[in-house]
């Protein structure tokens, strides 16, 4: 196969090195150094896919990151399938596997074309206007059917095989662009070895415009060769890191700056060891955005046909690639750059036409250029129509009339047509760093203004198109000193007529002149939104989508801007713009994801006795960040099976838990119980030392926050407990009082949670397990009663033994250091095999407690619930005259208000668990809406309670909150279920062993 | 993400912080004497200020202390952060670049900001 398009001696890619890439099946020589739109140009292939709405044909258009409409699926093989990447940013390999997307059965002959032929129903907001009826139409048939037509590309479905990296970057002058402006600024910055500078530029190589310029000379140089010395001597300097293939995605607060570094995505065979891209997080003392800017597509009637593309991209394709994108040229232009393009062109041995909108007497010195190179213009000429199925083949031109009508028209013959509707620079940055942006009406653009942080901008995306002015803006931003400026010999120039639309002689209802090429937006859309009342641009945006596709518009902004500016007889500047946001184009998720995958996700905390728990077949749920043991099924049993053994177990004989977890918090001081007084509701002062006492600690707000049970070791020393998942919250609440407002107080407050191993053993046999193993602690009930706390040895370890109870049966919980949890766990257990003990998990763990109407934080309480809310109003001391919390609960609506309270529900039907989180109605046929009364907090089936009629064990129980509930005992009410209604009574909110005997002997 | 100079430990990203609200709201001696008005007005009233505003932060991911900040929230920029019980600086005497990036650490004493004693 050859290349037909590809022209002698021109270019940048490396001739010796061909490759083959696929395109739709077809087998696409090129050369490296090719992206796979040059490749797919050089062999003819101008249409690549199909639009998002209508389904047109469409083409390249651009030669860079702003390319609205050559997305394709890209696949590398083994897993590596993305859609929706830019042929234009892609790097052509040997290998590569492009195809076209959005279309059925092929690109050539698509169904969805049909949506062309009904575009007028498909007008601005269409979707807001029909699909209305019947009513039932829209879940059954509309939207079933949109969502199947809606979206760009397949999302791959095998998981990402690559790997991702980030890294912190800390630089004096990070440089954003690496086009001359950026090169300058580069250069002068790092003049100071001292000064570390990062320059990164989201191509290949490092140039920018320059890498396409074959006609300026700096300092008698050519524009490449003063690239290529500049590259070198920022090479030879150590202070600077320069980062090719190196989008800055995003500007943040205080110069913290996101780049996305494409690592691999360039080699045909990466090594395994090298990540796919590298997120930098950069803290850049300064930031110099030399990020260029956007040429401006001109909107005329079907101006997206394959071949119509940006003129400055056809001069890149000529002169980087070596490609000629068509061989019969026509440039339409309103200004004077795509002069250089058709001068470019000619001089590749192309034939070209320029039609210029301008009058005569409005074209500067480029028009003597052209002339010079025998190339016809055509001026105060404007372009009526295209012709051409999938590929450009003439355009329709006509004579502006003295009136300002339009002329006569006639058709020009041609394979691709070059735009230029001017320039609109690239602020996106700045903007997103929060700068001010100012219009500047002499070359129609919106320019960085005051700045927000400490960045500052150079050459084009502030509006400074000449290149000897880049350069010099450059090197003064960089630091560099005035004066010593390069002679630079230019190019056509920059100049050009704002147009927001080509005037045409005609007005079939089917024409269409695109603004926004990736969303299908026309400038009929954004008249018809105008003329629909929208006047803000951002509401504009968000009823056409203009602008809100993935290329945020950055070929299409200016063009809408201008036509609602035109349409409300406004200015640009009082239509204001629509906000840039990070990232500045589109980044992997795998980049923002980096090396949190998988089991580094999220830290996982596991306990010493992890392994063990596992290896007897325990299923884990994640608690916080721990891993916790929910149930240990024995063999096949499903999940209720084991929770209703264990439950068993321990109200029957003994069983054993891993309460690790728990988050533990040593208070010390001499001030340390007057501290705690202050924190939790009920008083510590009297509580002796070697006693225990569940405590409630309130938000200043009166609302139950954590609770736990502390213990008292020594006159000054507490050792508190605190829920699971909120050992952090309280540690911080508790050095939040302490630091601040009781800062009188000599205490201090360490984390223990992770030092200190927890083993309880709860049932009737407790006692029996744990005494055998201890022979420095009386163990008697009389000397070591419930609610006490010893200090001794366990199986030759030290402990803290508390005599505690979460389950309601006698049980310690022994504390021992963590890295002798596991040993001591298995001395437990192997003393307990004489009685039968079980391992239970959390899910038992809450059964128990709810038999029991213990709370859990969290779950019985929302963070609007008081302490009388629960039933727990014994706890708040009434002599205290303080503690945090405590005004609070004088409040009007926590005093007189009908607050709901937690009771317990039977269901009438003992089988049916309750949904926790069903609401709870008196009336089940009430109509909407419905008085909610309050919902279930807990529920679960639990083995131990009998039956009403005391027969059998076995019965469901909940908890719940309702409106007034301790006033409603024995009254019924229903709870919501899947299927409808389940009638429950209301009882106290204990279901067994209602005296707590049972712990104490 | 902001760059907050702990007193304690020097300048550190913001994800090692917790920000705990407007700062200098001082807690009644005696809450129980005030009227629910009063209350209401210390507990829920914050001035949210467009500006320097003085803000509590705790380095909950550092050295756990509590110290103040004074934050422009129209900039985000963080003109100056000062210990628990030192007054309020006067944003004109305040000579830190916002957002510079030095580094240095604060001296790292176990001061008790009001009682000025030794920690146990």
């Amino acid at each position: 196969m050859t290349q037909p398009n590809r022209l002698p001696g021109r270019g940048r890619i490396d001739r010796s090195k061909p490759i083959v890439m696929r395109f739709n099946g077809r087998e696409v020589p090129a050369y490296e150094g090719d992206t796979v739109a040059s490749a797919l140009l050089a062999n003819g292939i101008v249409h690549v896919g199909r639009s998002f709405k209508y389904h047109r044909p469409r083409g390249i258009v651009a030669a860079g990151s702003e390319e609205p409409n050559a997305l394709l699926d890209i696949d590398r093989g083994s897993g590596r399938r993305e859609p929706n990447n830019r042929a234009t940013v892609v790097e052509a390999l040997d290998g590569l596997v492009a195809r076209s997307q959005n279309h059925w059965p092929s690109l050539a002959y698509d169904l969805g074309a049909i949506n062309d032929l009904v575009s007028p129903l498909l007008s601005a907001g269409f979707y807001y206007k029909t699909f209305m009826w019947p009513a039932v139409g829209w879940k059954r048939v509309y939207e079933p059917f949109i969502r199947r037509a809606a979206g760009l590309g397949n999302a791959p479905v095998e998981p990402d095989p690559d790997e991702y990296i980030h890294q912190h970057g800390h630089a004096d002058v990070l440089v954003a662009g690496a086009g001359p402006a950026g090169l300058a600024a580069a250069l002068a910055a790092s003049e100071d070895d001292t000064c570390r500078v990062i320059i990164a530029d989201e191509q290949a190589e490092f140039g920018g415009s320059l890498l396409h310029d074959l006609t300026s000379t700096i300092d008698g140089k050519s524009a490449a060769a003063w690239v290529a010395e500049a590259v070198a001597r920022l090479g030879t300097r150590d202070n600077v890191r320069m980062l090719p293939r190196t989008t800055v995605a995003a500007y943040f607060n205080h110069n913290h700056i996101a780049l996305a570094e494409r690592l691999t995505d360039h080699l045909a065979s990466p090594p395994a060891s090298l990540a796919r891209e590298r997120l930098w997080q950069v803290r850049a003392g300064r930031v110099i955005v030399a990020s260029g800017a956007h040429e401006r597509p001109l909107v005329f009637t079907n101006n997206d046909r394959p071949g119509i593309m940006l003129a400055e991209s056809i001069r890149l394709y000529i002169n980087r690639y070596g490609i000629a994108p068509g061989r019969n040229i026509v440039i339409a232009t309103t200004g004077a750059s795509a002069y250089q393009a058709a001068v470019d062109a000619k001089a590749a041995g192309l034939f070209v036409t320029i039609v210029d909108y301008r009058r005569r007497d409005d074209i500067g010195s480029e028009r003597q250029r052209a002339t010079q190179a025998g190339i016809e213009i055509l001026d105060n000429h404007t372009i009526v129509d295209t012709d051409g199925r999938t590929a450009l083949s003439s355009v329709t031109v006509a004579p502006m009339t003295a009136s300002g009508g339009v002329g006569d028209a006639r058709e020009i013959a041609c394979d691709a047509l070059g735009m230029s509707g001017g320039w609109t620079p690239v602020v996106h940055l700045v903007s997103q760093s929060r700068a001010k942006l100012t219009f500047d009406e002499r070359i129609d653009a919106f320019l960085p203004d005051r700045a927000f942080q400490c960045e500052s901008s150079a050459g084009a995306c502030r509006g400074t198109y000449v290149l000897g002015d880049c350069l010099r803006e450059g090197h003064e931003t960089g630091g560099g000193s005035a004066g010593e400026a390069a002679t630079v010999e230019g190019t056509c120039g920059t100049s050009f007529a704002a147009v927001r639309i080509l005037p045409t002689n005609g007005g079939r209802a089917r024409d269409k002149a695109f603004v926004d090429f990736q969303n299908d937006v026309t400038a009929k859309d954004i008249r018809l939104a105008v003329q629909e009342g929208f006047q803000s641009i951002e509401h504009v945006k968000r009823y056409t989508t203009t602008g809100m596709a993935t290329d945020q518009g950055k070929t299409s902004n200016m063009n809408a801007l201008g036509l609602v500016a035109n349409a409300l007889e406004l200015t640009p500047p009082d239509v204001g713009t629509t906000t840039f946001r990070p990232p500045y184009t589109p980044t992997t998720f795998g980049a923002f994801a980096g090396a949190a995958r998988g089991d580094l996700f999220d830290p996982a905390r596991k306990t010493p006795m992890h392994d063990w728990a596992a290896d007897k077949g325990a299923v884990f749920e994640d608690v916080s960040q721990w891993k916790r043991a929910w149930y240990f099924p024995e063999s096949r049993e499903t999940m209720h099976d084991a929770v209703q053994r264990e439950c068993r177990a321990v109200r029957q004989s003994v069983g054993i838990f891993d309460g690790s977890t728990l988050g533990k918090i040593e208070v010390a001081g001499p001030d340390a119980a007057t501290f705690l007084n202050r924190i939790y509701t009920n008083s510590w002062l009297k509580l002796a030392p070697g006693r225990c006492r569940y405590g409630l600690m309130l938000k200043e707000d009166g609302y139950i926050m954590d609770d736990g049970v502390v213990a008292r070791l020594a006159d000054d020393r507490f050792h508190v407990t605190t829920t699971t998942g909120g050992a952090p919250r309280v540690l911080a609440h508790m050095e939040n009082y302490l630091q601040t407002e009781f800062s009188d107080l000599a205490v201090s407050l360490t984390s223990i949670t992770e030092q200190w191993a927890v083993i309880a053993v709860q049932g009737p046999k407790a006692r029996d397990v744990v005494a055998p193993l201890i022979d420095d602690i009386d163990m008697s009930n009389e000397a070591f009663g419930h609610m006490a706390v010893r200090e001794g040895h366990i199986a030759g370890v030290p402990c803290r033994l508390f005599r505690v109870s979460f389950t309601g049966e006698a049980g310690y919980e022994i504390n021992v250091p963590a890295d002798y949890g596991l040993s001591v766990w298995e001395a437990v257990f192997a003393e307990g095999r004489h009685h039968d003990i079980t391992p239970y998990g959390t899910e038992t763990m809450h059964v128990l407690r709810a038999e029991k109407g213990f709370i859990i934080v969290g779950q019985e309480t929302d963070g609007t619930v008081t302490p009388d809310d629960v039933g727990l109003g014994g706890l708040v001391s009434k002599v205290k005259e303080d503690f945090v919390g405590k005004r609070s609960l004088q409040r009007p609506d926590v005093v007189d208000g009908r607050r709901r309270q937690l009771v317990g529900l039977l269901t009438l039907e003992p089988d049916v668990v309750l949904d926790e989180g069903a609401q709870l109605v008196a009336n089940k046929s009430e109509d909407a809406p419905v008085s909610m009364l309050g919902h279930v907090t807990s529920s679960y089936m639990s083995p131990n309670v009998r039956r009403d009629d005391g027969a059998e064990p076995g019965r469901s129980i909940a908890l719940g909150l309702v409106d007034d509930g301790r006033a409603r005992q024995k009254s019924r009410l229903f709870a919501t279920t899947k299927d409808g209604f389940a009638e429950v009574e209301v009882v106290p909110p204990v279901f067994f062993d209602a005296e707590g005997a049972r712990a104490n002997v | 993400m902001l760059l907050i100079d702990c007193p304690f430990c020097g300048t550190r990203p913001e994800l090692e912080f917790h920000c705990g609200g407007e700062a200098h709201i001082r807690r009644p001696e005696r809450p129980g004497d005030l009227d629910d008005e009063e209350w209401a007005a210390f507990l829920f009233y914050r001035s949210n200020t467009k500006g320097l505003q003085a803000e509590l932060w705790h380095h909950s991911h550092g050295c756990q202390r509590w110290f103040n900040a004074l934050r422009n929230t129209v900039t985000d920029d963080i003109e100056v952060t000062y210990r628990m019980g030192q007054a309020r600086p006067d944003p004109a005497e305040v000579t830190t670049q916002p957002g510079s990036v030095d580094g240095t650490a604060g001296d790292v004493v176990w001061v008790m900001a009001d009682a000025g004693g030794e920690r146990p």
